[in-house]
Formats: structure tokens, C-alpha cells, sequence
């Protein structure tokens, strides 16, 4: 207790130098926190993925359409239980910086593949019922100010005109990770236009989406799939949900890259920072160290004393950095949230921040440590 | 058998019980005396208890770059148990090298050290360490206390190395800065004391482990002349009552009257000796 207490208050003994450390750490360690935060937020799509579902789309690229009659040969693999489509519908609200992620579904049978969806009963009878009805996420709602029963004007972009959309239903996620900044609303109501205004475009869908009786059917069945589309004029591919999530996010690894590497040196930094506060307070207290030693202390317990002051300070930090994301990430998921529908401080995020202040203190402690545990006593003391 | 040890311990517990010190300024006891360290001061009988220091042709020079300057030339001393003596000489003529060796906290070139039977230039770092810890108590001119630290946990800091529970750590503590005059000072940090005071926390916690050697480095240098005056009955105290073995460096004549013996050292030998 006597060593801890002597550590402890060893923290005291500059109290602004200190404090401005332990700020710079928590600052980096919430730094550090956000930026993982953010990419955790681009893998969004891809850990909110479920094992047991495929993406089938069109070899060549997913720009290419693949035909609605697909649809019953795609039924007819074996341990296919559900099957869903749709198309990336690409409108946007009123006007252009108004953007927000838009599909065309089989409602239907998207609704019963997505559960994470969650609609109350009478909004999802109301949905099925109007070919016009929308479903909104809760957050777009906000976003917009959007309302059940509300006509919601589109401008449409690979589906170009007006597309008065009537609000139906608004869903919200089942997880926290669940996307609710979405919109849907009824393929039928798409294709019906499609074949009276550009009817070469009729009848295909952007994408398959199949759910499968087991995960670990999904490589079996992805397979059939495709073989049963060989040689056809419009080959598919079928991959697992999350492969088809990566696939979009690979797009931005290079981004991906840049914010890991700036979080890593982040951490860098502030060792350094904490490693000359350690080191300036070393310096100043060899006369200490000696004392110490010529009372009987070896010097591990001097390097102890040393590593544990670097580490209580870098604990002290990392724990004010961790308290401090909570609030800065609740604000950021706010006012980014056009661009990170999921923006969550994980479990594991928080774990890591710990590590990283655990690491920075360690490291910054260890040469200072190593300097003091050689002092020698004459030296110091006088001869 | 009772060994000087613990019979100096005895006297520490006897002198908290009868809540006194060892040549306290504040009490009634004549300075320089057992301050009733035990009954008709009989526990400061304990001087042959501590071993003899036997220096065997001890030499030590130091290093400037390529230039080599002898600071101790083959320097034979033998201080006796019990014994309390004083180092004179001018700067540089070795005193401090020489107190520095016999307390183990340096290393000599050439030549032995023993205390007791123990040749103490034969251990190593870790050995040297324990052997300091239990057999000598270091008393320096600017005190060398942990400012962070109050006064009873400086005192207790060097058991830490000793298998006591913290309750008997903190026990051992209190008595020691009851010996020096201190119990109303023990929450004391180092820079609300007088300097008087910070030496007298130095002294206890040289103390508390009940060392058989006390090496003192200008002890009153930094002092007073009250001060240093309360300062060297106390080390009076300790040597006479409990049996201390104090080797002091001092540049102060005054200080090295309280001595039983002054050794004058001159260009790293030493001169004739006087009792």
C-alpha cells in the first residue's frame, strides 16, 4: 500500500505538467477511439450481415440486371428457403445534397428475410397494402421530419421522373448495428412504370437476395445457384451477404488504410509526449532513486516505481479518453449520421483504448525506468 | 541469548512506552544522555554487540576521462563496536569516499572492508543491498527524504524491505519518531518541517531497522546551530544508549567534539589519530 500510495502521489508532484499529460493522453486515447470507431462504422454493413443469407447479382458488375425469371430457378436450389430482389433505386429527396440510401424490394418476401426490420403490425399491413407505401428508417424520419401518411416526393436518377412515395411504415432496427437510414419501397410499383415508360428495362431486378436453410449450406447453395446461370447471356455471381458488403467497402480500403494508420499515430505520439513527461520526472528524481538505493531498495523496485507512476498516468489518461468517446461519439453518430448510419463505441473499441493507454504507459515508462534502475548511488549522493 | 539487536529493539519499545526520546531539545533529560531509554539506562549498554569495521589497505581513485585522480591511497582503519567517529579533513581529501565504502554504497579499488566477518567488497549489488539494509542506517546533510511521503511513511519506507506486516511496519515507525522527539509530527510532509525536524525524521529512519552502523554525511551541515546542536545529542544519544556504531563526516570542529574519536584524513590517507 506504502509503494502505491508512493506512486500515486508521485503523480502529484507537478500537477500541471501531469495534468496536461494525462489530457494529451486522453485525447489521443479518444482519438484513437473515434477513428476505430469510424472504421468499425464503414464495416457496419458487413457485421450487421447474417451468415445464413446470399447476394446474388450479375457477374459482370452489379450495374448489370439480371432477369425476374431467375427468380423460380433460383427457388427451386436446394436448401434456398427464402428469396427476395430489388434494385439500388438512387432517388433522392427534393434535392441532390438530400441523399439517403433507396431500394425497390419485393416487400414481401424482403420483409420476412430482414426481420432486423422491425414494423409494427398495422404499419406493415398498411405497407403491403399500398403500392405506392414507403417503409422509412426511424432515423431518415427524423432526418426529414417524415411522418406516417406523408407523400414524399422523389427525383429519381437511374429511374429518372417523379416518384411520389406515401410514407407507410417506419421500421427500426432489432440490433444496434441495424441500419435505419434506409428507404424502401415496392419493386411491382417500379416495374409497373418501367414496362409503360421504358420497357426494355422491365422485369429484371439488380440483385437476388436468398436465404438459406443453414450458414453452412450457404457455399453449397451460392454455388448451385450459379451453375444453374452458366452460360447464359446474364452469368451470376452469389456470395455471402458480408462478402457482398466487403466488396462495396474494399472500394475504400485505401481510406480505410489512411485512418488505421493515423489512429496508430496517434498512439505514437502521445507515447512519446508521456515518454518525456516520464522522463523529465525520472531526471528530476535521481537524488531519490539513489537514496533508495543506498537504503536496500534493488533497482526493480526503483524501475517498479518508475514504470508504475508511467502507468497510473497513462491509465488515468486512457480512462479520461474512454469516459470522454462516450459523449463525443453519441455527438458525432448525431450530426454525421447521414454518413454513418451506425456509429456505435463497441465493447471492443473501449477494450482496446485501455490497452492502448496500458501500452503507451509501459512504453513511456521503460527507458526512464531502465535509467533509474542503474543510478549510481555515489554518483548521485556525492562523493 | 539475547544478542544486541534485539536488545537495542527493547530499548525502543521501552522508550515509546515511556513516551521519551533520545536527547529530545523538549525534554528533561540532560542532552547527550539516555533519555530514560530503559530502566536506570541499562539497554545502552549494548555497544559490543555491533561488529568491529576492519579497512584493509583500501584505496579508491576516480576517473576523469583518460586521467585517473587517487582520491583513497591504501587507508587502514579499524573502528571499534560502539565506537562514534568523526572524519575531518579538507575538501576532496576523501572523507565522504571513505564514508561512502564503509557503508557499502561504493566500491573500492583495492583493499577490504569488514564488518564483522563479512568482507563487504566481496558481495555482489544484491547482496551488498540486503546487507545494507539491515546493518547500516544512512543520515545525509540534506536530509534525502521522499517529499511526497509524510513523516511516518519516510520512516517506514525502508521496512518495506523487511518481512513486517504494515501494522507492525507503522508500530516500528511511530516508536522510531517518538525516539527522535517527532510523534506530533508524523503527518508531517518533508516541506512542513523545520529543517531540524527533516533530520530528525532522517535520523529515525535510519533507526528504524535497528541498524548496527549509522554513517552520517555532514549531518548538521545544512542546520542551525540549534539545531545542529539537538541534532548531535541525539546521535550522542544513540551511540551512548543503544550501542550505535556512527561514523560522521564533518567539517564542523563543534560536531566533531561530540566524537569519541576524530580521524583526520589529508589527501586521501590518513593522519595521526586522536581519541
Amino acid at each position: 500500500m506504502l509503494t502505491l500510495r508512493f506512486v500515486l502521489r508521485n503523480l502529484a508532484r507537478h500537477p500541471l505538467r501531469n495534468a496536461l499529460t494525462v489530457l494529451g493522453i486522453a485525447i489521443s486515447i479518444m482519438a484513437f477511439g473515434l477513428l476505430r470507431t469510424t472504421v468499425e462504422a464503414w464495416y457496419a454493413g458487413v457485421s450487421a450481415s447474417a451468415a445464413n443469407r446470399l447476394i446474388t447479382r450479375n457477374a459482370i458488375s452489379l450495374v448489370f440486371p439480371l432477369p425476374i425469371a431467375y427468380a423460380g430457378k433460383i427457388r427451386a436450389v436446394e436448401g434456398v428457403t427464402h428469396l427476395s430482389w430489388g434494385n439500388w433505386f438512387g432517388a433522392y429527396y427534393v434535392d441532390e445534397k438530400n441523399f439517403f440510401a433507396n431500394f425497390t424490394v419485393d416487400m414481401r418476401s424482403y420483409l420476412d428475410l430482414y426481420p432486423e426490420f422491425v414494423i409494427p403490425a398495422d404499419q406493415k399491413a398498411a405497407l403491403l397494402r399500398d403500392r405506392k407505401g414507403m417503409a422509412v428508417g426511424a432515423k431518415l424520419a427524423r432526418r426529414f421530419g417524415w411522418k406516417l401518411g406523408d407523400t414524399v416526393p422523389l427525383k429519381g436518377t437511374i429511374y429518372p421522373g417523379d416518384w411520389n412515395l406515401v410514407v407507410r411504415a417506419i421500421y427500426n432496427g432489432r440490433y444496434p448495428n441495424t441500419d435505419e437510414t434506409q428507404a424502401f419501397f415496392h419493386w411491382e410499383y417500379l416495374n409497373e412504370r418501367m414496362k409503360v415508360e421504358r420497357p426494355a428495362r422491365a422485369d429484371h431486378v439488380g440483385f437476388y437476395m436468398i436465404g438459406v436453410d443453414r450458414a453452412e449450406n450457404a457455399a453449397r447453395v451460392a454455388a448451385d445457384t450459379d451453375a444453374r446461370f452458366r452460360n447464359s447471356l446474364a452469368e451470376t455471381l452469389t456470395e455471402t451477404e458480408q462478402a457482398f458488403q466487403m466488396g462495396f467497402i474494399s472500394m475504400s480500403e485505401a481510406i480505410i488504410v489512411a485512418i488505421r494508420l493515423v489512429s496508430g499515430i496517434v498512439i505514437v505520439i502521445i507515447m512519446a509526449v508521456a515518454a518525456n513527461t516520464m522522463a523529465m520526472s525520472a531526471r528530476e528524481r535521481m537524488g531519490e532513486f539513489a537514496t533508495l538505493k543506498a537504503l536496500g531498495f534493488g533497482g526493480g523496485y526503483i524501475a517498479l516505481l518508475v514504470t508504475g507512476e508511467a502507468l497510473a498516468l497513462s491509465l488515468l489518461g486512457g480512462l479520461a479518453g474512454c469516459a470522454l468517446s462516450v459523449p463525443v461519439t453519441g455527438v458525432i453518430s448525431q450530426v454525421l449520421g447521414d454518413y454513418f448510419p451506425v456509429f456505435l463505441l463497441s465493447g471492443e473499441t473501449l477494450v482496446l483504448q485501455g490497452g492502448a493507454a496500458a501500452l503507451v504507459g509501459l512504453v513511456a515508462g521503460v527507458v526512464p525506468a531502465l535509467r533509474a534502475r542503474q543510478v549510481r548511488i555515489a554518483d548521485v549522493l556525492g562523493r | 541469548m539475547t544478542n544486541g539487536r534485539e536488545v537495542s529493539r527493547q530499548g525502543i519499545e521501552l522508550a515509546v512506552q515511556q513516551d521519551v526520546g533520545i536527547g529530545q531539545p523538549d525534554s528533561d533529560a540532560a542532552p547527550g544522555h539516555a533519555a530514560a531509554l530503559g530502566p536506570g539506562g541499562t539497554v545502552g549498554r549494548t555497544a559490543t554487540a555491533s561488529p568491529p569495521i576492519r579497512l584493509v589497505g583500501v584505496s579508491k581513485a576516480y576517473r576523469r576521462g583518460a586521467q585517473v585522480v587517487p582520491v583513497l591511497t591504501s587507508v587502514n582503519l579499524t573502528v571499534a563496536p560502539g565506537e562514534f567517529l568523526a572524519l575531518m579533513g579538507p575538501s576532496g581529501s576523501g572523507k565522504s569516499t571513505l564514508l561512502n565504502l564503509i557503508a557499502g554504497i561504493d566500491r573500492v579499488d583495492a583493499g577490504s572492508i569488514f564488518v564483522g566477518e563479512t568482507d563487504i567488497t566481496t558481495l555482489d549489488e544484491a547482496d551488498l543491498a540486503r546487507w545494507r539494509s539491515r546493518s547500516v542506517g544512512f543520515i545525509f546533510q540534506f536530509y534525502n527524504l521522499i517529499p511526497v511521503l509524510n513523516a511516518l511513511e519516510n520512516v517506514e519506507l525502508p521496512l518495506l524491505l523487511t518481512p513486517l506486516s504494515g501494522r507492525e511496519r507503522r508500530e516500528r515507525a511511530r516508536t522510531a519518531l517518538s525516539m527522535v522527539g517527532l510523534s506530533d509530527r508524523m503527518d508531517h510532509y518533508p516541506g512542513q518541517l523545520s529543517g531540524g525536524q527533516q533530520q530528525r525524521t532522517a535520523i529515525a529512519r535510519a533507526l528504524v531497522g535497528d541498524p548496527d552502523i549509522l554513517v552520517a554525511d555532514e549531518p548538521t551541515g545544512d542546520l542551525d546551530r540549534v539545531s545542529a546542536g539537538e541534532i548531535l545529542d541525539l546521535m550522542d544519544g544513540l551511540n551512548r544508549t543503544m550501542g550505535k556504531t556512527i561514523i560522521m563526516v564533518t567539517h564542523d570542529p563543534r560536531a566533531a567534539e561530540r566524537a569519541g574519536r576524530l580521524q583526520l584524513l589529508e589527501k586521501g590517507e590518513l593522519a595521526d589519530a586522536h581519541p
